[in-house]
């Protein structure tokens, strides 16, 4: 399944069209991390129109967990009578005393997984160690978490736990529309592959509440573009509406099998998220009867110690209230290579996509563009 | 993190399953996709299978987004396309 250059060509121009409509600059964001990629890695910044923007949110897994969630984890990889399992996106984010992939240089037991089900693999082979699951990611992820303490439990596999940091989106979107600091924007780009797991529906709460726009979109540049000719469309015609434009994939309730194992293994809870403090149903914890899969509990961990580093704004730029190239640290002092915020390690970090994608080269003038971004933010 | 990729469900046991995806064979876990059949394509992330891809849907998604550049772009004015097109060229060089 593909479609032309040629109608992507013909999509931004429809793009056009409909903000030339708009006689005032407006502001979407996109709360996935795969948006955010997908979008500069087509090239999208530099033929967005002049009065649009697309700004970046909290969408990448590994850039809203809190500095405190991160130090924890590595902490508990560097225990000798710990196998550490996690996906390969957590491996290079700096904590307070190094990196995963630091500790497992010196010794530590890390083990990349595809699959959450490959950790309790691991547990099942390795009877004498501990194996934690670094459990990190949004609703798409996390039915995947659920069904490894499933099968743990299934298989009576002692030796298995995971340690949890899952976020829902819902709570953070909310957040972010009550919260001064935050750049007012008129839609949302709605994540399509958490929408797989909770469905297209449940946005319309926010539509109603806060009249802002949110469209379910696909990953490809026409989908990508399709759904923000959408929402300048709805700008134009001053509605604001729910659109599904991913309904190959996403349908009204979601995928109720995926949602009946968040809601057998977890419940919602309070989160830390980077930048964005505490924010009350944002997570998902152990439910009471499982709670002997919490790690936290297992190995007594105490509650983590919240810092920024020195000079980091990642917390400002994953809430849309910063862009990368107004951080002092931002393709000097971090890079791809010596990374110091998570916005930088994660691929779907914002400051990695403008690191390799843009702006200087994508954009004549990138710190014009922040300027101009600020002022549609005022 | 939340990356998924469509891939055909070629072979299906219980909730194994096995997926082509461009042409390399992966294991694939079925349990959140029980009415998944071989032959399906479905969405792959972390190792399990997290949707049925509707190619119906997928189709009309396609059809409707040619109708909304048709109608909207047949609304558009000659010059403000010869303008634009010449803004446009970076662009094309850097869509896939």
């Amino acid at each position: 399944m593909s479609l032309t250059r040629a109608c992507t060509d013909s999509l931004l121009q429809c793009l056009r069209v409909a903000a030339k409509a708009i006689a005032h600059d407006v502001a979407f964001m996109e709360v996935c991390g795969t948006h955010t990629t997908s979008a500069f890695r087509c090239g999208l910044p530099s033929v967005m129109p002049p009065n649009v923007r697309l700004i970046s949110g909290p969408g990448c897994p590994v850039c809203v967990t809190s500095q405190g969630d991160i130090d924890r984890l590595i902490d508990l990889g560097s225990r000798r009578d710990v196998i550490l399992c996690t996906y390969g996106d957590m491996l290079r984010v700096p904590g307070r005393q190094g990196n995963l992939e630091n500790a497992r240089v010196h010794g530590s037991r890390i083990e990349v997984v595809y699959s959450s089900m490959d950790a309790v693999k691991l547990a099942r082979t390795q009877p004498d160690r501990e194996v934690v699951f670094a459990a990190v990611g949004f609703e798409t992820t996390a039915p995947a978490t659920a069904a490894a303490i499933c099968e743990a439990q299934r298989l009576n596999v002692k030796n298995f736990s995971v340690l949890a940091s899952h976020k829902r989106i819902i709570p953070a979107m909310r957040a972010l529309l009550t919260d001064g600091e935050i750049p007012r924007i008129k839609g949302f780009l709605c994540p399509g592959h958490v929408s797989v797991i909770i469905g297209s529906e449940v946005y319309q709460s926010i539509v109603d509440e806060f009249g802002v726009s949110c469209v379910v979109g696909g990953f490809e540049p026409p989908q990508l573009i399709s759904a923000l000719v959408c929402l300048t469309e709805l700008v134009v015609n001053n509605k604001t509406a729910l659109v599904n434009q991913y309904p190959e994939a996403v349908h009204a309730k979601g995928n109720r099998w995926a949602l009946a194992l968040l809601e057998q293994i977890f419940e919602p809870g309070d989160a830390r998220w980077r930048g964005m403090g505490n924010i009350p149903d944002s997570g998902l914890v152990l439910r009471r009867e499982y709670q002997r899969f919490d790690a936290a509990l297992r190995f007594n961990l105490p509650e983590p110690q919240e810092r920024e580093p020195a000079g980091c704004i990642c917390g400002k730029v994953i809430s849309g209230a910063a862009l990368p190239v107004q951080c002092k640290l931002f393709a000097r002092a971090c890079t791809p290579i010596s990374p110091i915020g998570p916005c930088m390690v994660s691929s779907e970090g914002t400051c990695s996509a403008w690191f390799k994608y843009g702006p200087s080269k994508q954009l004549k003038n990138p710190r014009s563009h922040s300027d101009e971004l600020l002022e549609v933010q005022s | 993190m939340c990356l998924a990729v469509p891939a055909k469900l070629i072979q299906h046991d219980g909730q194994q399953g096995i997926v082509d995806l461009h042409g390399n064979r992966l294991p694939v876990n079925t349990m959140m996709t029980p009415d998944a059949q071989s032959g399906d394509w479905i969405l792959i992330h972390a190792g399990f299978a997290i949707e049925r891809l509707n190619p119906e849907e997928a189709r009309e998604t396609w059809a409707l987004i040619e109708e909304v550049e048709r109608a909207t772009c047949n609304s558009a004015d000659q010059n403000d396309t010869q303008q634009h097109n010449t803004t446009a060229q970076p662009a094309r060089g850097g869509i896939s």
